[in-house]
């Protein structure tokens, strides 16, 4: 049966979806050995390739040069890429300081030079293409699997 | 010997919560730096908190971590509610201790089974382990059984184990009826007898990493993770609303996060130190069928750190389940908080250990400002003298095996990189 190749990624954020992805492996562990090549997932392994995904998961925004380069060498090795939870969809909490009023910008202003973050937090869809989201902080458990399952079909995995 | 000469450096490390990476330099068999260096970028939750309602200030401060979220809405709420005179009922103590339980149990099974255990059985993943080998597959089932459980209980109790939605200052907001209360114990108690396979594979691990450090923790009656003093095996101790005093605030140029040092030195902080001060403390269950693994602590060696989450799990589980079987709870009533001008600190066991909340509130109960100490931390300057001592002593291994094992060593820490890069405050020294 041929499997769905799959990267999981994050950013800047608090990773709440990841675990909420490996919570989701309580009940889906053994269904999705069978049908997911877990190629890029350094959550659960060293060994990761970066290339050939069917669909790349993406947690977290964008702060930094580093990370807008980073998002895009994955974009380039995948076919789909999945916004996943608040952060990468909108900004989420991690988008925050976008908001900072004049004060709170000068009290962080010489730590976003010393640690050399972007002026502006971006969402995901402002760095690259994204194909579907999965909103929620954390992500919505059902709205996920259902989005799994789209993947799981277009590229036949379900009907192997 | 020949002088031995390494360069290693580590960008990604993998099985950990968060963004870390490392590098290392030898020159003629000597450690000449070693940097670890978190590598999350800042998110600044505590200047974004100022000015914000207290009452919205613990799901907003949850969103710091997503692993440990629930013990930092319980360590502000503790600190808020000291900052408002509020004491919280007997019931809500009863509560809070579930909410910790629940989230002890998943946390430290989702580190156990799904990091570290690859390492003890010399596989890369949990996903390599053979369905086909009925050990292993006995493992993996209790893996999720287990981790399902403590995610139930979370729900239970909390409402979510990721961004709890029931507690909150003053008490919760939904109680478990006396159905789910005994279908909740039934699951509990199912899984329970799992828990001595684990224990047993951490306690036969051979890796050894010992060497001297002070270990610190919050010590409590009930090994409940919320109140008590703050303790060291130095003979310290130290009161809560104290306990920043003692911290030296360092920064680590290379790392998004400073890190801290108590009275100049390095120290642990986490399960293997809460082992080490206050087994005695422990549910007379877990006392009673863990015995032979309890009396390997106190220990200095870093990898008994993952025994000691295992005992906590057993000890979870045996107190949530006494809890359960003794308490009808009800819905108190619960008066809205009275606002007033205050300061209040609070302190929890966290997973990774000792976290630290002091929140200063204005007159019409806005936040004026918060800092937030959070245990990786505080565990910084440990795990680079760690790797330090480490690899000079174990110089003829491979630079393969030796970056393989300086990612296990990281790991026994469970380090938390989301938590560690929370904040704005730092003191130049």
């Amino acid at each position: 049966m041929s499997k769905l190749k799959i990267g999981w990624f994050s950013f800047s954020c608090c990773e709440d979806s990841t675990i909420v992805f490996t919570e989701l492996m309580n009940t889906h562990f053994f269904e999705w050995k069978k049908k997911i090549d877990f190629r890029h997932t350094k959550i659960l392994k060293s060994n990761n390739v970066l290339e050939g995904l069917d669909v790349a998961f993406i947690e977290g925004a964008i702060a930094t040069e580093k990370d807008e380069g980073e998002v895009k060498r994955i974009r380039a090795a995948a076919r789909f890429v999945v916004a996943i939870g608040s952060c990468a969809v909108n900004g989420g909490p991690s988008a925050q300081r976008n908001k900072f009023d004049k004060s709170k910008q000068e009290k962080i202003s010489s730590q976003i030079m010393q640690f050399g973050l972007n002026d502006r937090v971006k969402c995901l869809s402002e760095v690259i293409g994204v194909d579907s989201e999965v909103d929620g902080c954390p992500m919505s458990e059902d709205a996920f699997l259902t989005v799994l399952d789209k993947y799981f079909t277009i590229f036949g995995v379900n009907n192997a | 010997m020949h002088n031995i000469d390494i360069d290693l450096s580590l960008d990604g490390l993998s099985k950990i919560e968060g963004h870390g990476a490392l590098d290392l330099k030898v020159r003629d068999s000597k450690v000449e730096y070693i940097k670890f260096m978190i590598t999350e970028p800042r998110r600044f939750y505590t200047t974004a908190v100022e000015g914000k309602s207290c009452l919205a200030a613990p799901a907003h401060m949850s969103r710091i971590c997503g692993t440990c979220s629930i013990a930092h809405t319980m360590c502000c709420i503790e600190a808020i509610e000291k900052a408002l005179d509020i004491v919280p009922s007997k019931e809500a103590m009863l509560l809070k201790k579930l909410t910790m339980y629940g989230m002890m149990i998943r946390d430290h099974a989702l580190h156990l089974y799904m990091f570290s255990l690859p390492d003890v059985l010399n596989k890369d993943s949990i996903l390599d382990l053979d369905e086909s080998d009925q050990k292993e597959n006995e493992l993996l089932h209790q893996a999720f059984e287990i981790k399902a459980a403590g995610n139930n209980l979370s729900k239970l109790v909390a409402g979510r184990a990721v961004h709890a939605t029931h507690p909150t200052i003053g008490g919760f907001l939904k109680v478990p009826s006396a159905e789910e209360s005994k279908a909740m114990v039934a699951e509990l108690k199912k899984v329970r007898p799992y828990i001595f396979t684990l224990l047993d594979i951490f306690a036969r691990w051979e890796m050894r990493l010992e060497r001297e450090t002070t270990f610190m923790a919050l010590v409590t009656d009930d090994f409940s993770f919320l109140d008590g003093t703050i303790q060291n095996s130095k003979g310290h101790r130290i009161e809560e609303k104290s306990y920043a005093d003692h911290l030296e605030n360092v920064v680590i140029p290379y790392s998004n996060s400073t890190g801290y040092k108590f009275e100049e030195g390095n120290y642990f902080v986490g399960a293997l130190s809460r082992l080490n001060l206050n087994k005695a403390s422990l549910h007379n269950g877990t006392k009673r069928d863990a015995g032979k693994y309890l009396a390997m602590f106190p220990s200095k060696n870093i990898f008994h750190n993952d025994l000691a989450q295992a005992i906590e799990i057993l000890h979870s589980i045996d107190h949530s389940i006494e809890i359960l079987e003794n308490t009808v709870f009800s819905l108190e009533k619960r008066q809205p908080p009275k606002m007033k001008p205050g300061r209040g600190v609070g302190v929890i066991e966290a997973p990774r250990g000792t976290l630290y909340y002091l929140v200063q509130i204005g007159e019409k109960g806005e936040i004026v400002n918060a800092e937030v100490i959070v245990p990786t931390q505080q565990n910084q300057i440990n795990i680079e003298n760690d790797i330090k001592a480490y690899v000079e002593q174990n110089l003829h291994l491979s630079k393969e095996m030796l970056t393989h094992r300086i990612e296990m060593i990281i790991r026994a820490y469970d380090p938390c990189m989301s938590c560690a890069t929370h904040f704005l405050n730092i003191n130049w020294i």
